[in-house]
């Protein structure tokens, strides 16, 4: 009854390549744009419950968001293109300190040739897509390896970068600016002289990035070049056959996927670190962004952003959830059984639905077209 | 001139660490080959492996058994535990996923693994525990010929040892027996082996279960050597560049392989590392891997991969 295309016709051609061609597809989205840009400030504003404290948007709605970013590059590169990346942690450490190094001013001392690059400040907004930038050069470069090798070969071949950056961060003091302590603070976020401090601006600026970079995303999968990556992971050689270029299509999806990681890494140290070090950004960051993407759906941009709710929200409510019942147990002990629903919850999703959320819904999409029928 | 003593001692004890790697690389390799399926949680069966046995140890020498006799009930507690982990495995999540893609597979140890370091950690502990199974003294070699000998640890022995008498042992079993021959006519093709009547739920059990075993081996070397904690689930990690190396399909090529880092990193920490900042050791067998791949994408001793439209 409600989702029905029946009587939605298409008389342009326009119409009919549209980004969301339902209109049922379109009013939801407009419904949950309206409340992510307009319903949460007026909350936030006027401290309504859930948002009369701080916690959700600052330790929740935040995350959720440039995770969600970081995940739509991961599903670039792993969903759409088919190429495991175990290094996403890398990339955004990559946008992380880059965007860093060029919002504090470079430096570079050639002594032996008598003069030195410097760079003075540049804008932060720059200076975050300049950080996506330098991300997608260095996926380019260790994307280059994937025009040989591929699958689980592949996988292992990107720990390389993530293990190698997590040393050149760690252990070059240049990059850190010779901080002592290794851990960094990033400079204010001053947007064209507007000053972003409360957790609802931060809010506002990483849902600004999120839905532009979405947006992009989605359409971008599904132009020319996205159907070349689509190509690309059903079967390579027959998409060369078909006069796909491999290395045009690889290289881009390693370039667009690990720029927006790149501009994920820069907002997740900027805006929601505020100051971080190397740790932020390891293994465990990487593996995290691979089973958003897997539990969320490979190869849906919607999917990603399901899928970061999900990795991000169960831990959080496992955390919760004894303290709330009153069972009285020690931290170690939920820890530990936090781990176990984790895992076994992961299994049984990935036994139950191996395409993840994202099949689930077109699965009841298709239902409610039927709906009341069966069939 | 580099000192030649001090570039043999640093080979050989890179060398020895290296056989340690193997040891977990060698029951990646295994269910690899059997099932197609990468297990990310070797690493915790490690730790699972070593939690058993120290924690066993420890209450059954407590209770006042001679020695002996408490290892080799520890060792046999610690069997059980990684068979009924086998089986578990089996049943309920590589069972059910038969025939998906790799990736899922994957994702799918990784899940795993969370559920056997957090079971683990909650039913054994979660400190540092130290096991004493093998000696730990320090031999001086060739202090005739080389101006303070070659420090060699006799646990680094000890562990290559054993790694042989493993790979013996693995080798007679996949050629000699009749489950090791059903094992690798699973490997060659799932529903050839099938139709010919071999039990493939029954095999996959087995092969899981021998790798638990060649991750109890390890255990009891990495325990001794740092003590059973969790860090040990790290080695995982470490395990796959020399997988790489090797190539995933070959016993021979995890030994080999892990013979390549252990030195190639060892000798790269003490000679490079100094020059460009320390700790290089952390990477330096990825990159090496990197370099592999690029000449040879099936690693070292890997079955050529050929496709077919």
């Amino acid at each position: 009854m409600l989702y029905r295309e029946a009587g939605q016709f298409k008389t342009t051609y326009a119409e009919d390549m549209a980004i969301f061609p339902i209109r049922q597809d379109r009013m939801a989205l407009a419904i949950l744009l309206g409340i992510a840009f307009i319903g949460v400030p007026l909350l936030a504003d006027f401290d309504i419950w859930p948002f009369g404290s701080d916690y959700l948007l600052r330790a929740i709605l935040l995350p959720f968001l440039i995770l969600a970013l970081a995940a739509i590059g991961v599903n670039i590169l792993v969903g759409y293109c088919g190429q495991i990346s175990l290094g996403s942690g890398a990339f955004m450490a990559i946008g992380a300190y880059s965007a860093y190094k060029l919002g504090t001013g470079v430096h570079i001392p050639l002594a032996w040739l008598g003069f030195a690059i410097s760079i003075p400040p540049l804008p932060v907004l720059l200076s975050i897509l300049l950080g996506g930038l330098a991300a997608a050069v260095v996926g380019i470069l260790f994307g280059i390896p994937s025009l040989r090798i591929k699958g689980l070969y592949l996988a292992v071949a990107t720990l390389a970068a993530q293990f190698f950056f997590d040393w050149v961060f760690l252990r070059v003091p240049w990059f850190t600016n010779y901080a002592p302590s290794g851990s960094v603070s990033a400079p204010t976020l001053d947007f064209f002289g507007l000053n972003v401090g409360t957790p609802i601006e931060r809010y506002m600026l990483c849902l600004i990035f999120v839905t532009v970079f979405a947006f992009l995303a989605k359409n971008l999968v599904r132009g020319n070049l996205g159907r070349q990556w689509m190509a690309i992971r059903d079967m390579d050689i027959a998409a060369e056959l078909i006069g796909i270029r491999p290395l045009y299509a690889k290289l881009t999806a390693f370039a667009v996927s690990s720029f927006i990681i790149g501009v994920a890494g820069a907002l997740w140290a900027f805006v929601y670190l505020g100051s971080w070090e190397p740790l932020a950004f390891s293994i465990e960051r990487s593996l995290q962004l691979l089973f958003m993407v897997i539990i969320g759906g490979l190869g849906s941009i919607m999917g990603s952003f399901i899928g970061a709710a999900f990795i991000l929200i169960l831990p959080i409510m496992l955390n919760l959830l004894p303290t709330q019942l009153g069972v009285p147990l020690s931290t170690e002990t939920i820890t530990h059984l936090e781990f176990i629903i984790f895992g076994s919850l992961i299994c049984y999703l990935l036994i139950k639905e191996p395409h993840g959320f994202a099949r689930l819904i077109s699965i009841g999409k298709e239902k409610l077209r039927l709906w009341p029928f069966p069939y | 001139m580099i000192a030649l003593g001090q570039f043999l001692e640093v080979l050989i004890g890179g060398l020895m660490s290296g056989v340690l790697y193997s040891l977990v690389a060698l029951g990646f390799v295994l269910i690899f080959k059997a099932s197609g399926v990468f297990n990310f949680a070797q690493g915790a069966m490690v730790l699972l492996a070593g939690l058993a046995l120290v924690r066993s140890l420890d209450l059954l020498v407590a209770n006042g058994f001679p020695i002996w006799i408490a290892i080799v009930l520890g060792i046999g507690f610690a069997a059980v535990i990684m068979a009924i982990t086998a089986w578990l495995i089996e049943r309920f999540v590589i069972g059910p996923l038969v025939n998906q893609n790799a990736l899922t597979l994957f994702m799918s140890t990784i899940g795993v693994t969370f559920v056997l370091e957090g079971a683990a950690q909650m039913i054994f502990g979660s400190d540092v525990y130290p096991l004493r199974l093998f000696p730990t003294d320090i031999w001086l070699l060739f202090e005739s010929h080389f101006p303070g000998g070659i420090l060699v640890n006799q646990l680094d022995v000890w562990g290559g040892l054993i790694a042989g008498i493993l790979v013996a042992g693995l080798a007679i079993f996949f050629q000699q027996t009749k489950t090791g021959r059903a094992l690798r006519a699973v490997a060659d093709d799932h529903m050839a082996a099938q139709s010919v009547g071999i039990p493939i739920g029954w095999i996959w059990f087995v092969v899981w279960l021998v790798a638990g075993l060649v991750a109890l081996v390890a255990a009891t070397v990495w325990g001794t050597k740092l003590g059973v904690q969790f860090s040990i689930t790290f080695l995982a990690l470490k395990a796959l560049p020399v997988l790489i190396i090797g190539g995933l399909t070959s016993v021979p090529g995890a030994i080999v392989g892990g013979l390549i880092v252990g030195a190639g990193e060892k000798l790269a920490e003490v000679f490079l590392g100094s020059h460009i900042g320390g700790g290089i050791e952390y990477w330096f067998a990825y990159v090496l891997a990197l370099a592999v791949l690029l000449v040879r994408p099936q690693g070292l001793f890997g079955e050529r991969i050929i496709e077919r439209i």
